[in-house]
C-alpha cells in the first residue's frame, strides 16, 4: 500500500463532486446541475434550457431535489450551480409531483392539437408529456385562443395556441443572432411572442428557432404538412453552401429532400445554421434540375444520351488539345466534393491542361492557405481577432455567430478594417474605415496607435482574411495582410474564402499550374480568342465573375464551352455539351471548409434522372479520350487521394470524418510581404464602389428554392445619408449610376453604414445587372451618380 | 408621423443622460411619448427604439406590459369613474350611466369630436371621498351628476386648461435636471471601486 503524502495530492480546482441520484458525478465549476446530470443517464425533462444559451429558468419543468442541511430542497436544476459535495435526487416521489404538476400546467393552454402538428413525433412537449406528465388534465375550461399560424416572416409561422413562453427562439434571436426583432408582448396572462407589428422576423437565423422550439408553436414554410417525422429518413453531413462546412441532418421523405437540421458539433457550427444554407435544399428538389445530357443543337440545347453527350465532349477536347494544350482551360470545381475536384484536376493532368481555377477571380490568392493557419476555435479564442474580410453575416453567417460570441460572451476582441460597416461592426472593439484601395496604408498607421499595439501585444492575434471588394484590386487585401503580418510575424490567419470547397478544390490541384494564370487571365486569354475549349465544373462565370463584359467577349470568342452543372445557366446556354452533375445530399465524397477540416457529405436521395456525381463524368469522359484514371469506385478515388496529396494525409481515420472531421495538413512556408500600387485619387465628384455579397442574392441555389426567391432584393446602391442629400433625390429615387461611357439605372439609397465618398453596391441582385460598371482590370472603381432629369 | 417633436425631443436626450444605458431610459421616454398624442403610436415606438439602440419589437415588448400604455388614440380628455366598492356603493354606477348619457357613448368609447373618452376604473385609493373620478389622472370626488355636468362643460370651454393637460399626463411635475447639476451617466462596468461601505464599515 502507497501512503500518498495528503499535501502532493493535487485537486483539480475546476472539478467539483456532486452525487447525482446516488452515483458520484464530476462536474465542472461553475456548470448548472442539468449540464452535469446531462452526461449521466439519468435525464432530467426540460424546454427552455438549451446548453448553448444562457438559463432562464422559465419553464420550472427541470425541477430536482437538493439536499440542504434543512432537508431536501425543490431547485431548478438549469438555474442552480454545482457545489462541492452537492447531493441532487431528479425521481423522488415530490419530484415526480412537482414534475408533472408543472406540465399539467403547461398544458393547461396547450391546445393538444399533436394530430395535426408538424411537430408531433419529434416533440419535447409530447415526448416529455408522457414520460413525465401526469397523464390527465384536471382543466376543463376553455383554453386560450389565438389566430392559428400567423407568418412572422417569409418563412417562420408562429401559432400562439401551441406556445409554451420558454424564452428559447427570443433568447437565441437576442443573445445568438443579435436580431432581437421578436419580444414577449402583453406580459402576463396573454404573453405571446410577436414581431412588432407589421415587421417581419428577417432573421439570417430564424430558422434555428424552428429547431430549438420545444413545441410546435414555430414551423418553417418549407417544411410545413411535408412529412411526419417517423417517416423521414435521415443522414449526417456537411453543408457546402458556404465554405464554413456546418455539420447538418438532411431528412428525405420518399427520396425527396424536406429539411435540414444542425448538428452540435464543438469546433464549426455548435448546431446553428443560416436560413440560405438551411432552406436551399429547395434547389435540389428544384423541377428546373437538368436530367439528361444536353447537345447544342439548330434549336438551341437538346437532351441527349450520356454516350452521345461524352462522345461528343471527347471530340471536342481532343479537337482543341490538337492544336495545343494551352487552348484548354478548366473553371469551377469548388462546389463538388474533395474527390470530384480530384477526379478532375487528374484528368487535367493527363491532358495536360494547365490552366484551371476554382476561383473565379473574387477570391485571394491558394497562397494564403500556405500561411500560419487558425482554426474557428483558435480564432474565437484569440485575444485580438483582425478582420480583414468580407461582412461575415453576410458571406459566412455561423462564422459570424462565432465570432460575436467569442466577442460578446468571451475575451476576444475584434479590430475590424472594412470599407463600409458590417454585422460585426457593432461588436467590434475598434472598427476602422477605409476608403477602398487604401487598406495597407491604413493597416499600417492603425497598428502603430498606442492603444492598439497594447491590445495585439496581450496575447495570440488571428487574422480573418478575405477578399471583401470585388470592385478592388486582390493586391490591396493581400498588401494589407503584409503589413500586419510584418508588425505581428507570429498572426495566425482564418482564410475565409467564400465558395464552399473551395480549399479543397485548390488543395487537390484545381489551381493554376506551372504558373500559368488564375480565371481571369483565362478569360483575357479567351476573350483574345486563345482558347479553343473552356470546360466548366459548376461555374457560371457569366454570374460569378465580377467583369461582365469581359466574359461576354470570352464566351463569344471560345469555340466550345462543356459545362458540368446542375441547371442550365446564363453561362451554358449556349454550350455544346452540358452534363448533369449529382447535387448536393446525392453524392458521398468529403469536403473541406474554409480552416481546412475535412468531413464527410454523404448521399441521402438518388439524383435526379440520369445525373452523375462529377467525379464519375470525369472518369468516364477520360475513357473517351482513351484515359483510364484507373478509378472504379468513390473508395478507391478517396484513398488515391489521401495517399497522393499530403495536405489529405491526415484524413485516414474515416470515423473522424463522419463526425467532426479531421484538419488537413498546412504548412507555414509563403510569406506575404508588404507592397504598394499607385492609386489614383478621387475625385471629389465620384464615388469610389464597394461591391460584395449579400446572403440572399440571385445565386442559383437560391433563385431556384421556392421559399428564398421572394427575399431577394434588387439592386440597390447605398450612400451616405449626406452624399444622398447632395445627389440631391429622397430615398428610393431611381438614378444613374456611370463609369465612361456605361450607365445603369437603379435605386438609391441612404445607408449610415456606408461612408461619404463611397457607394455600396450589393452584387448579383435582380433586375439591374451592375457587372458592367466592375472592371476587372481597374484597380478600383470611381462611379458617378447623378439625378436623371 | 408621430415621432417626438423637436421639442420633446430635447427632453427626451435629456432623459437618456440621466442612465448608465440609454435603454433604461425607455418607460419615462414611453411616457413623453404618450403625453405627446394621447397613445403610443407604431411611429413613436420605431423612434424610441433608434433613440436607445434597441429594436422596436423590444420597445413593444417592454411597452405591452404596462396596462396604462396606450396603442389606440384616445379623447383629449379621459374619465375614469370608480366603479369599485365604495363608489359603486355611493353611485358610481348611476354617475357612469349618467356620464354615458351626456356624452352619448358607452363606457370605453370616445366622443365624435374626439374630445372625451369615457372609461371605468378600479378602485382610485379615494374611498373615504367616493364616487370618485379621474380626469386625465387628475382627481375629481365626491362627484355628483351636477358636478360632472359642470366638468364636462369647463373641459369643452377650456376653463380647466391650465390644470388638465390633454392627453393623461401621469407626472404632474416635469423634473428637469438642468446640466449643470446632473451627476450624468457612469457606465457600471466602468466602476472599478467597490461601493464605500465595503472598504470600511458600512454607513448606517
Amino acid at each position: 500500500m502507497t501512503i500518498v503524502d495528503p499535501e502532493k495530492i493535487v485537486v483539480d480546482p475546476n472539478v467539483v463532486n456532486i452525487t447525482i441520484n446516488d452515483k458520484p458525478v464530476l462536474a465542472r465549476k461553475g456548470e448548472v446541475i442539468i449540464a452535469a446530470a446531462d452526461r449521466t443517464e439519468d435525464f432530467i425533462p426540460r424546454f427552455c434550457y438549451h446548453p448553448r444559451m444562457s438559463s432562464v429558468g422559465m419553464c420550472r419543468q427541470c425541477l430536482v431535489e437538493v439536499e440542504t442541511p434543512r432537508g431536501p430542497m425543490m431547485v431548478v436544476s438549469c438555474m442552480t450551480p454545482v457545489a462541492e459535495g452537492q447531493i441532487v435526487r431528479t425521481a423522488t416521489d415530490s419530484v415526480k409531483k412537482a414534475q408533472e404538476g408543472v406540465l399539467e400546467l403547461l398544458l393547461a393552454n396547450h391546445p393538444l392539437d399533436c394530430p395535426v402538428c408538424d411537430k408531433g413525433g419529434e416533440c419535447p412537449l409530447q415526448d416529455q408529456a408522457f414520460s413525465h406528465g401526469p397523464g390527465e388534465s384536471r382543466f376543463v375550461e376553455e383554453k386560450r385562443h389565438y389566430e392559428k399560424p400567423i407568418a412572422i416572416s417569409d418563412i417562420v409561422y408562429l401559432d400562439r395556441e401551441r406556445c409554451i413562453l420558454c424564452d428559447r427562439c427570443t433568447r437565441f434571436a437576442d443573445e445568438v443572432a443579435g436580431d432581437p426583432l421578436i419580444s414577449f408582448t402583453s406580459r402576463g396572462n396573454d404573453t405571446q411572442v410577436l414581431t412588432f407589428p407589421e415587421e417581419p422576423f428577417s432573421s439570417y437565423f430564424s430558422g434555428n428557432t424552428v429547431q430549438i422550439c420545444p413545441v410546435g408553436a414555430l414551423t418553417a414554410k418549407p417544411y410545413r404538412f411535408k412529412a411526419r417525422p417517423w417517416d423521414l429518413n435521415e443522414t449526417e453531413t456537411t453543408c457546402t453552401s458556404c465554405s464554413v462546412g456546418c455539420r447538418i441532418v438532411v431528412q428525405s421523405s420518399r427520396d425527396e429532400l424536406v429539411r435540414y437540421q444542425g448538428v452540435d458539433i464543438d469546433p464549426v457550427n455548435w448546431g446553428w445554421l443560416c436560413d440560405r444554407g438551411r432552406y436551399n435544399f429547395e434547389s435540389v428538389n428544384s423541377t428546373q434540375r437538368l436530367t439528361t445530357p444536353l447537345i447544342k443543337s439548330d434549336s438551341g440545347l437538346v437532351p441527349s444520351s450520356w454516350s452521345v453527350a461524352l462522345d461528343s465532349a471527347a471530340r471536342i477536347i481532343r479537337h482543341a488539345l490538337s492544336t495545343s494544350a494551352d487552348s484548354v482551360a478548366i473553371l469551377g470545381g469548388a462546389r463538388g466534393t474533395n474527390e470530384d475536384a480530384f477526379a478532375w484536376a487528374m484528368l487535367a493532368d493527363e491532358l495536360k491542361i494547365n490552366q484551371r481555377d476554382s476561383q473565379l477571380g473574387d477570391g485571394l490568392t491558394p497562397e494564403i492557405f500556405n500561411l500560419a493557419q487558425a482554426t474557428i476555435d483558435e480564432t474565437c479564442a484569440a485575444s485580438t481577432i483582425i478582420l480583414l474580410a468580407p461582412d461575415l453575416k453576410e458571406e459566412l453567417p455561423v462564422l459570424y455567430l462565432r465570432i460575436r460570441d467569442a466577442a460578446q460572451k468571451r475575451n476576444s476582441r475584434i479590430i475590424e478594417f472594412s470599407s463600409h460597416d458590417s454585422g460585426l461592426t457593432p461588436y467590434a472593439w475598434r472598427s476602422v474605415a477605409f476608403e477602398p484601395g487604401r487598406q495597407a496604408q491604413v493597416v499600417r498607421e492603425t497598428l502603430e496607435l498606442q492603444e492598439i499595439k497594447e491590445q495585439i501585444q496581450r496575447g495570440e492575434v488571428v487574422v480573418v482574411l478575405g477578399r471583401a471588394n470585388l470592385a478592388e484590386n486582390e493586391a490591396f487585401t493581400l498588401h494589407a495582410l503584409g503589413e500586419i503580418l510584418h508588425a505581428l510575424p507570429n498572426a495566425k490567419i482564418l482564410p475565409v474564402l467564400r465558395r464552399g470547397n473551395v480549399r479543397g478544390a485548390v488543395a487537390v490541384g484545381l489551381t493554376p499550374q506551372q504558373n500559368s494564370g488564375d480565371a481571369i487571365d483565362i478569360l483575357t486569354k479567351a476573350a483574345a480568342g486563345k482558347i479553343n475549349c473552356l470546360i466548366l465544373l459548376g461555374a457560371n462565370p457569366l454570374a460569378d465573375v465580377a467583369d461582365s463584359i469581359l466574359v461576354k467577349q470570352a464566351l463569344v470568342q471560345i469555340k466550345n464551352v462543356i459545362s458540368i452543372d446542375t441547371f442550365v445557366t446564363s453561362s451554358n446556354t449556349n454550350a455544346d455539351v452540358v452534363f448533369p452533375a449529382a447535387a448536393f445530399a446525392e453524392k458521398n465524397g468529403t469536403t473541406t471548409n474554409l480552416e481546412g477540416r475535412v468531413s464527410n457529405v454523404t448521399q441521402q436521395i438518388t439524383p435526379r434522372g440520369t445525373s452523375r456525381p462529377d467525379w464519375m463524368i470525369a472518369t468516364e469522359l477520360g475513357l473517351s479520350l482513351g484515359i483510364d484514371l484507373g478509378i472504379s469506385s468513390l473508395d478507391e478515388l478517396h484513398q488515391k487521394m489521401i495517399s497522393s496529396i499530403p495536405e489529405f494525409s491526415s484524413c485516414a481515420d474515416n470515423s473522424a470524418i463522419q463526425s467532426d472531421g479531421v484538419l488537413m495538413v498546412s504548412e507555414a512556408s509563403a510569406t506575404i510581404s508588404r507592397g504598394s500600387v499607385n492609386l489614383v485619387d478621387r475625385n471629389s465628384y465620384s464615388y469610389r464602389l464597394i461591391v460584395s455579397r449579400t446572403m440572399y442574392d440571385a445565386a442559383q441555389s437560391t433563385i431556384t428554392s421556392n421559399s428564398l426567391v421572394g427575399i431577394i432584393t434588387e439592386s440597390t446602391i447605398y450612400v451616405h445619408p449626406l452624399d444622398l442629400a447632395r445627389i440631391g433625390v429622397v430615398d428610393g429615387t431611381n438614378i444613374r449610376v456611370g463609369v465612361d461611357e456605361i450607365n445603369i439605372v437603379l435605386p438609391v439609397r441612404a445607408h449610415s453604414g456606408v461612408h461619404r465618398g463611397t457607394a455600396w453596391l450589393p452584387y448579383n441582385h435582380t433586375n439591374v445587372d451592375i457587372r458592367p460598371l466592375l472592371n476587372i482590370a481597374a484597380d478600383v472603381v470611381d462611379v458617378r451618380i447623378e439625378q436623371i432629369k | 408621423m408621430s415621432r417626438l417633436t423637436e421639442k420633446n425631443l430635447v427632453i427626451a436626450k435629456e432623459i437618456i443622460a440621466r442612465y448608465p444605458r440609454s435603454k433604461s431610459a425607455l418607460i419615462p421616454l414611453l411616457h413623453l411619448a404618450q403625453e405627446q398624442t394621447g397613445y403610443i403610436s407604431r411611429d413613436a415606438m420605431v423612434h424610441l427604439g433608434e433613440l436607445v439602440g434597441v429594436t422596436s419589437a423590444e420597445v413593444y415588448g417592454t411597452a405591452s406590459f404596462y396596462e396604462m400604455f396606450r396603442f389606440e388614440p384616445i379623447g383629449k380628455y379621459l374619465i375614469n369613474i370608480c366603479g369599485t366598492m365604495s363608489c359603486a356603493l355611493m353611485g358610481a354606477e348611476e354617475l357612469m350611466h349618467h356620464a354615458e348619457k351626456r356624452l352619448g357613448v358607452k363606457a370605453g368609447g370616445t366622443t365624435q369630436d374626439g374630445l372625451f373618452t369615457l372609461a371605468h376604473a378600479e378602485c382610485q385609493a379615494a374611498c373615504t371621498e367616493a364616487p370618485c373620478l379621474q380626469v386625465n389622472y387628475r382627481y375629481r370626488l365626491r362627484v355628483t351628476a351636477t358636478d360632472l355636468d359642470n366638468l364636462i362643460d369647463d373641459l369643452q370651454n377650456g376653463k380647466l386648461n391650465d390644470e388638465i393637460p390633454a392627453h393623461g399626463v401621469l407626472s404632474k411635475v416635469r423634473q428637469l435636471i438642468p446640466a449643470d447639476r446632473a451627476v450624468g451617466a457612469v457606465d457600471p462596468e466602468l466602476v472599478t471601486e467597490s461601493p464605500v461601505w465595503l472598504n470600511g464599515k458600512p454607513a448606517l
